[in-house]
């Protein structure tokens, strides 16, 4: 399906765009990521802390009454929103802070664009006794003020950075330069599955965890496998964990939402596959938001965790391969979704799958007989604000 | 004085470090943005420099997402990426300086802009030999992703130009130096660029560790910012790449003195390249 032309390569996508100064760093990460995946020692460990301290497995939860608001037979839920912190993040954030503890690395930078990795990393870090410093745009630091002082609390460091669009595009070159500048002694904690290889491979690895899960939890609940599942999709993180279990299952439709922000066609979004084109941005070819002169465009997006030019290769990849079908939902429908699925189910969702819950609608049109699964990637607490200013609840 | 620009680009750079080698000095290679303060300044900021004693040229594309690049050049593609300056706009740039003054010229810019010019890596290649671009300078381009350029570009017309760093490990510089074409870029720190008080303690090392396996010309840049660092380099290096200094020489000067600040800046750093 996806053609692995050479190692660090989804087809035409993915690489290392790096400067040479990282070179070495990428390797030695690979190494020690190949190392610890085979070392049995390491995998216990992990699986350790994912039990007692992320609390995993996260539940799936049938949501029958939401299934009958968008008109679908069954639509289940995998909760990571009931994952410490509060997102799927912490799988990666914890699973690479393992890592970087055994390469020797005592210190950790990391960017965030909701503040969901951030904090993530910074409680990770913290468990561990590393020093954590994590880059955040200074519009991202205004618009989640909550996590911006849970970073503070768990003692990490938080360097606003005013550049370009002042949000995540912007926040992963600060910590690209942290990086680079400290390589020797620092190991950088990518959040989503995006950027030079190997990080899309080891987020991938890390998020699996929730597609592992969920197909388990599937088969037991429905006796069979879910027909289509569902997931938001800014970098992609939580769409290629809970994806990977069912690439191989050619009877499960695997949808991905974009965030469309005020529609494609007012070029205010962030929907990197559905309007985006082949580019290098952060290391990795993939498809970005540029303009016709290779400069990558500002994004928007009422969800700060998918405003962000690019997306994973491994995503382009399976977009040009026709194995998932990408799609965006605009802030609107995302808004409704969130409060639909808050009055419905009783679970306040995170902006981000709240994408994912806007698309059942349409999901239901093909087919209403049809068992859906969603990952909610996160709960809406940080998002409160905004929803609050936003609507649809004023 | 006749121009030639039916000389190839490799042949431009080994002219430019003779005629240093020959004088038994640093050569100096300038890096400025194009359209840094303004898109009408940068013409003459080029002579200016070529004015100050500047054997090499090399033109910084501005891109979005510099992410090798510290804050001067940071801002500095921002102020440039406002007037809509982007790379059409230094090819013409670099016309214009090698046919007025027969200058040795590079072009220095992140991968994407290049990919995405009109007509692709081959209607790039295409673009910046009939400019007379003598080479090009991607610093996010490791070996690993340099094949789609290197079967673009004829290295006799327009070379690619390789970076090493400090943290390049002596295997990979026995790999991959000696296929190395016009002249070694070194880094001469783990970092973005931009200008720093003092030089790494270990450049000189890090230099002969390069040319143990090459005979090209070798060159420092990143954080070299004053005389004294250019004459530390003497007998170290071949020639010294200064951009952020540049940069900040012509944004510390009035808007009518900036092209006299950059010949000064130049000057002093070419004094400080002789014996």
């Amino acid at each position: 399906m996806i053609t692995k032309t050479r190692p660090g390569r989804y087809g035409e996508f993915g690489g290392q765009y790096l400067p040479e100064t990282l070179m070495p760093a990428v390797a030695e990460l690979e190494a020690a990521w190949l190392e610890a995946r085979a070392d049995a020692e390491f995998q216990a460990e992990l699986a350790r802390v994912l039990r007692d301290w992320v609390g995993r497995p996260t539940p799936l939860t049938d949501a029958p009454r939401l299934a009958t608001a968008v008109g679908l037979a069954r639509v289940l839920l995998k909760r990571e929103d009931l994952a410490h912190t509060g997102a799927h993040k912490i799988n990666s954030a914890v699973g690479q802070a393992l890592l970087a503890k055994r390469m020797g690395k005592r210190r950790i930078v990391a960017e965030t664009g909701a503040g969901q990795h951030g904090v993530a990393s910074a409680a990770a870090c913290a468990l561990l006794g590393l020093e954590c410093v994590v880059y955040m745009g200074s519009v991202d630091v205004r618009r989640q003020q909550a996590n911006v002082f849970r970073m503070k609390l768990l003692g990490a460091e938080v360097r606003e950075v005013d550049a370009g669009s002042r949000t995540l595009k912007d926040a992963v070159n600060e910590a690209i330069r942290d990086w680079v500048t400290n390589v020797r002694t620092t190991y950088y904690l990518l959040g989503s599955a995006i950027g030079p290889h190997p990080y899309p491979a080891i987020v991938r690895d890390f998020q699996a965890v929730i597609g592992r899960e969920a197909r388990e939890q599937t088969l037991a609940m429905v006796d069979g496998l879910p027909d289509v599942v569902v997931a938001c999709v800014g970098g992609g993180s939580n769409a290629i964990g809970i994806f990977s279990a069912f690439l191989d299952d050619e009877s499960v439709k695997l949808v991905g939402v974009e965030a469309g922000g005020e529609g494609i066609a007012s070029g205010k979004h962030a929907a990197s596959i559905v309007g985006g084109t082949v580019g290098i941005l952060h290391g990795s070819r993939t498809l970005v938001l540029q303009d016709d002169q290779g400069q990558i465009r500002e994004t928007h997006s009422v969800s700060a965790g998918l405003d962000y030019p690019g997306v994973g290769p491994e995503h382009a990849a399976l977009a040009q391969a026709g194995r998932v079908r990408y799609v965006a939902r605009t802030d609107r429908e995302a808004l409704d979704a969130f409060a639909l699925l808050s009055r419905s189910e009783g679970i306040i969702p995170a902006l981000e799958p709240a994408h994912a819950i806007a698309e059942l609608p349409a999901i239901a049109r093909e087919g209403a007989e049809q068992t859906v699964l969603v990952c909610l990637s996160g709960r809406g607490d940080k998002d409160l604000e905004i929803v609050m200013r936003e609507g649809p609840f004023r | 004085m006749t121009i030639s620009t039916a000389l190839t680009g490799s042949a431009r750079i080994a002219r430019a470090f003779a005629r240093a080698r020959d004088a038994n000095r640093l050569a100096i290679a300038v890096y400025l943005t194009v359209g840094y303060p303004d898109r009408a300044a940068t013409a003459g900021l080029l002579r200016a420099a070529l004015d100050g004693g500047a054997d090499v040229l090399e033109l910084g594309v501005p891109f979005s997402d510099p992410l090798a690049d510290g804050a001067t050049v940071q801002r500095a593609s921002e102020t440039a990426l406002r007037q809509g300056v982007g790379l059409a706009d230094c090819l013409a740039e670099a016309s214009t300086i090698v046919r007025e003054r027969d200058a040795t010229v590079l072009l220095m810019g992140y991968a994407n802009p290049f990919f995405r010019h009109r007509g692709g890596l081959a209607g790039f290649a295409t673009d910046a030999a009939q400019a007379g671009v003598a080479g090009i300078i991607v610093p996010d381009l490791p070996s690993e992703e340099s094949a789609e350029f290197d079967s673009a570009l004829d290295p006799e017309v327009v070379t690619r130009i390789d970076l090493y760093a400090p943290t390049t490990p002596d295997a990979r510089l026995a790999r991959l130096v000696p296929r190395a074409r016009g002249f070694i870029y070194c880094v001469s720190l783990t970092g973005v660029t931009g200008a720093r008080r003092g030089l790494g303690a270990d450049v000189a090392e890090f230099v002969a560790r390069v040319r143990r396996h090459t005979s090209l010309p070798i060159a420092v840049g990143f954080g070299i910012s004053a005389p004294e660092h250019v004459a530390s380099l003497r007998g170290v290096a071949d020639a010294v790449i200064v951009g952020s200094a540049a940069l900040d020489a012509v944004s510390a000067a009035p808007a009518d003195g900036r092209p006299d600040a950059l010949r000064g800046f130049v000057a002093a750093l070419a004094a400080a390249g002789r014996a």
